[in-house]
């Protein structure tokens, strides 16, 4: 939350000028545009609520979830729902969504209250929802997809939904293919046609849960465009966003969750009247608290101060990693991944090496392929001038080589196991925590206690399923995991995603401290602002080619946005 | 919601299906106009309390534990073993064909281990189609374990037909071990020593599991199998290893009946405990402990109903009803216990 002030801003201040037409003049510290007063005319008062929340309360077991909430939704307006992790966001929309019932409180929908027990109910009083992970079936034409949902008897009438599909796509000036296959489009196109289901039956409220999150720069352009056309047919707007550049581009009001509860709202005509750095400063304030000690740091952030303070690289001793022109065209399951073609690089100890580029542009395979995980078709990967090209996952460990994943879950941990069975994933059968094959629970148990404590894990016993942790908390135990004292190169895929504002700060601070202990280390992000914050140099990638490599220095920024292009490639 | 500590929670999702089957179990008696409690009542003595009836039980168990030991190595590594009955019988026929054969010219002890290794060696060899498929190509291993089982059920018979084929009987099966060939008994029992070994590889199992690199990363494999490539674990040899010692195990099973209770195989001979044992294994949670305990209730139930279906009159199937009643339950449990709310 609230991350994203440096290079995204830039992008996005541009971004927001040309979508809302902000009248005013942006500087750079005050990077992101404002709503656009002149298209907003001051009608606010009168705009009618679509939907309401009254006193609503959500309770799970052990925590309050959502405490006396009330919120109004109204007609072409866009209402921003900034927090933490944690702070309630999502078991709003899922209260929306007819995915979970209030426990306290009403739900309003065009002044009456209603019960939303289900999706279907949700979407018959004209709700729509677009979630962060995509929705759709890829195998499936676009058309077939938004066909899907209706009752089961009723046969499928392609006519009527194609006209349909067109009188959407011409409102929200999209042009997709209606028989392509969903696999087949851009994650950008993919998340038009979510819109275009959430608004099939004319729903007059749409929320969308951080929408740009997987968006190029192009694609949260043609986002806002398409918002802003909503907008004026007088659909009302929910973003759910961790990033304030967008808050302040898209939004006409701003509410703040915390810990559940509605730490304040920033009424259209404050939030107008507000400089930028008011603007942040204020819903800093709103969603740390007044005296919390993150606000600060994070104005340091946007002052331009690094973790990484600049390594002494002595690149006159040869690499500690070296990829040779290393492909993994036609490796094992691969499914519709992005192969490397010839990539070269090499990284030196104490440095960071920065990964940027759109997602799936070839970087997981980047990442497979340094860890063990996936053979190189073609090509040398050297380890301090070894060859290790053939080694996989147990050799590459010995050699120091380790891999924070980005899917924390679905590969770097088994959810069902505890902590500190986790913490050891790697190691299985390796002394002195196995003798002779034969487990010693108690050690393993014992180091993952004193992990625990030096990692400050927040856990309840080193004996819970990590499934049961925080997101934060799990890459905790991923980068106790992976730095660990045997580590020499460390190669770290988004190990800031769908983290909160502290623990994506932790998570750079350790690889600041991971570098100036000596490990070399590749950093793939798609923010920007956090590859500047940490890296030496940064490399991007595009089509599966390393388009190339630039310091991080002065203009690194725009020349890092020619090579996402592809421009430098051709 | 209130909350139970785990082994508490544990016994209670373990417990609860089997009582409600119990109860709804009895309902259904009522209807056929007998009384519940004295069905129950007669089951419990002739397959517990009568010595008679509790060595028949116990001796029951010892095929019954072997299969739940290879399943729950099989389950544990997350693959469908379904084949159990296939590579049951097959090692049931190659023990009862090779043992008569060494019983001329061999002692006894190396006779009873080479035929029980032989069950084990065929099989693990009925498993490794399946298991190569798995780790290879990634064919879903419920059918092709299913498939085998078939053909393994099929070249049994054809076995038993045409190449064991006992000349000096009617009906056709394999030439019979005497009595004074077989595993040995337990003390004045009518147990045989088969359950011992079906003890040993049921506790085994359990520690290896629990204990063990090699138990944890099939563990690994069988809950998150890209957990278990992100970690470097060498997948398709843990498919096999797993697979081969989930059918060796079943395969145990079946030459430790023959050698310890018939002596020999009838052609069209299969018990079918794959049916008993898959649910009995899940309802203890893969728990090595549980399942002794679970496989000891069902033995009684077996024992005590057959009994019972003589005297009362309530027929055999019966106790399969009971069986399939705490799937259901079992099934319904584990639905309201996930449906408890969690954090979105």
């Amino acid at each position: 939350m609230g991350r994203g002030q440096g290079a995204r801003a830039h992008e996005l201040g541009h971004g927001a000028r040309e979508v809302v037409a902000a009248d005013r003049d942006v500087t750079d510290s005050d990077a992101a545009a404002g709503p656009d007063a002149a298209a907003t005319p001051d009608a606010a008062a009168a705009r009618q609520a679509v939907a309401s929340l009254r006193e609503v309360t959500k309770r799970f077991p052990g925590i309050v979830a959502l405490e006396r909430v009330s919120l109004e939704f109204r007609a072409g307006e866009t209402h921003i729902l900034l927090g933490e992790n944690g702070a309630g966001k999502s078991t709003l929309v899922n209260l929306l969504a007819g995915m979970l019932r209030p426990d306290e409180g009403e739900i309003l929908v065009q002044g009456r209250a209603v019960r939303i027990t289900s999706p279907r109910r949700s979407h018959e009083l004209g709700i729509g929802v677009v979630y962060q992970q995509l929705l759709l079936v890829p195998s499936l034409t676009v058309l077939e997809n938004l066909m899907l949902g209706g009752p089961w008897w009723r046969p499928l009438r392609r006519a009527a939904a194609l006209a349909r599909f067109e009188d959407l796509s011409r409102m929200l000036g999209t042009r997709i293919d209606p028989d392509a296959r969903v696999g087949a489009l851009s994650l950008g196109e993919q998340q038009h046609v979510e819109i275009i289901r959430a608004l099939w039956r004319d729903e007059t409220l749409l929320l969308l849960d951080e929408p740009t999150s997987m968006l190029t720069p192009q694609g949260v352009l043609d986002l806002g465009r398409m918002l802003q056309g909503l907008k004026a047919r007088g659909t009302a707007l929910v973003l759910i966003t961790h990033k304030l550049p967008e808050a302040f581009a898209f939004g006409d009001r701003i509410s703040v969750l915390r810990q559940g509860r509605l730490a304040g709202a920033l009424e259209p005509e404050r939030l107008r009247a507000m400089s930028g750095a008011e603007r942040t400063d204020t819903v800093l304030a709103l969603m740390f608290g007044a005296d919390a000690e993150p606000a600060p740091a994070e104005r340091e952030r946007l002052a331009g101060r690094t973790v990484h303070h600049g390594a002494r690289v002595a690149r006159t001793e040869p690499p500690l990693l070296a990829l040779r022109e290393v492909s993994t065209r036609g490796s094992r399951g691969s499914r519709g991944e992005t192969p490397l073609e010839g990539v070269s690089l090499e990284l030196w100890p104490g440095e960071v090496l920065g990964i940027a580029g759109v997602d799936g542009n070839g970087q997981k395979h980047l990442a497979e392929v340094i860890a063990g995980q996936r053979a190189a078709s073609a090509g040398r990967i050297e380890i301090a001038g070894a060859d290790v090209t053939r080694g996989r996952v147990p050799e590459r460990r010995r050699a120091g080589v380790r891999y924070v994943t980005d899917e924390r879950l679905g590969e770097g941990t088994v959810g069902p196991f505890s902590v500190a069975t986790n913490l050891v994933l790697k190691e299985i059968g390796a002394a002195p925590l196995w003798r002779h094959g034969i487990t010693d629970w108690d050690r393993i148990e014992r180091h993952a206690r004193e992990v625990i404590a030096q990692y400050d894990i927040r856990t309840p016993s080193e004996r819970t399923p990590i499934a049961k942790l925080s997101g934060g908390n799990i890459q905790k135990v991923l980068l106790a995991r992976e730095l660990d004292p045997g580590a020499r190169v460390a190669i770290l895929n988004k190990p800031t995603h769908g983290l909160d504002f502290r623990n994506a700060q932790l998570a750079l601070e350790r690889i600041g401290a991971a570098a100036a202990r000596g490990l070399a280390l590749i950093v793939i992000s798609t923010e920007l602002d956090e590859l500047l914050e940490v890296s030496d140099r940064i490399g991007v990638m595009y089509r599966g080619r390393l388009a190339g490599i630039v310091e991080n220095a002065a203009q690194a920024e725009r020349r890092i946005g020619v090579l996402m292009t592809g421009a430098a490639a051709a | 919601m209130m909350t139970l500590p785990a082994p508490l929670a544990m016994a209670v999702r373990v417990v609860a299906p089997i009582a409600l089957a119990l109860a709804v179990g009895g309902f259904a008696l009522e209807l056929l106009g007998k009384n519940p409690i004295a069905y129950y009542g007669f089951v419990l003595e002739r397959g517990l309390l009568r010595p008679g009836g509790l060595q028949e039980t116990v001796t029951r168990m010892a095929p019954l534990l072997l299969i739940a030991a290879g399943l729950i190595v099989a389950f544990r590594a997350g693959m469908w073993n379904l084949g159990s009955d296939g590579q049951f019988l097959l090692a049931a026929v190659t023990a009862a064909g090779l043992a008569p054969a060494l019983a001329d010219t061999l002692p006894r002890a190396l006779v009873l281990v080479a035929s029980l290794l032989a069950g084990a060696l065929v099989g693990a060899l009925w498993s490794l189609t399946p298991a190569i498929l798995k780790a290879r190509f990634g064919l879903n291993e419920i059918i092709t374990t299913l498939m085998m089982s078939f053909l393994g059920v099929s070249l049994s018979n054809v076995l038993i037909k045409l190449l064991l084929r006992d000349p000096g009987t009617t009906v056709p099966q394999t030439r019979s071990l005497p009595v004074e060939e077989r595993l040995p008994r337990l003390f004045d029992t009518t147990v045989h020593s088969g359950l011992l070994i079906a003890l040993a590889a049921v506790i085994g199992v359990h520690l290896l599991m629990t204990r063990t690199a090699f138990g944890l990363r099939v563990q690994v494999l069988g809950t998150n199998r890209a957990a278990a490539v992100h970690a470097g674990l060498e997948v398709e040899r843990l498919i096999l290893a797993a697979f081969t010692l989930s059918a060796a195990l079943i395969g145990l099973g079946g030459a430790v009946e023959v050698l310890g209770v018939w002596g020999t195989v009838r052609a069209d001979w299969n018990p079918a405990y794959g049916a008993l044992v898959v649910p009995l294994v899940f309802l203890a949670r893969l728990n090595g402990y549980a399942v002794i305990a679970l496989t000891l209730f069902f033995a009684a139930l077996m024992t005590g109903g057959e009994s019972a279906a003589r005297r009362m009159g309530v027929p055999q199937n019966y106790v399969l009803v009971l069986v399939a009643l705490v799937l259901m339950f079992l099934a319904l449990i584990e639905y309201l216990d996930r449906r408890r709310p969690r954090i979105a």
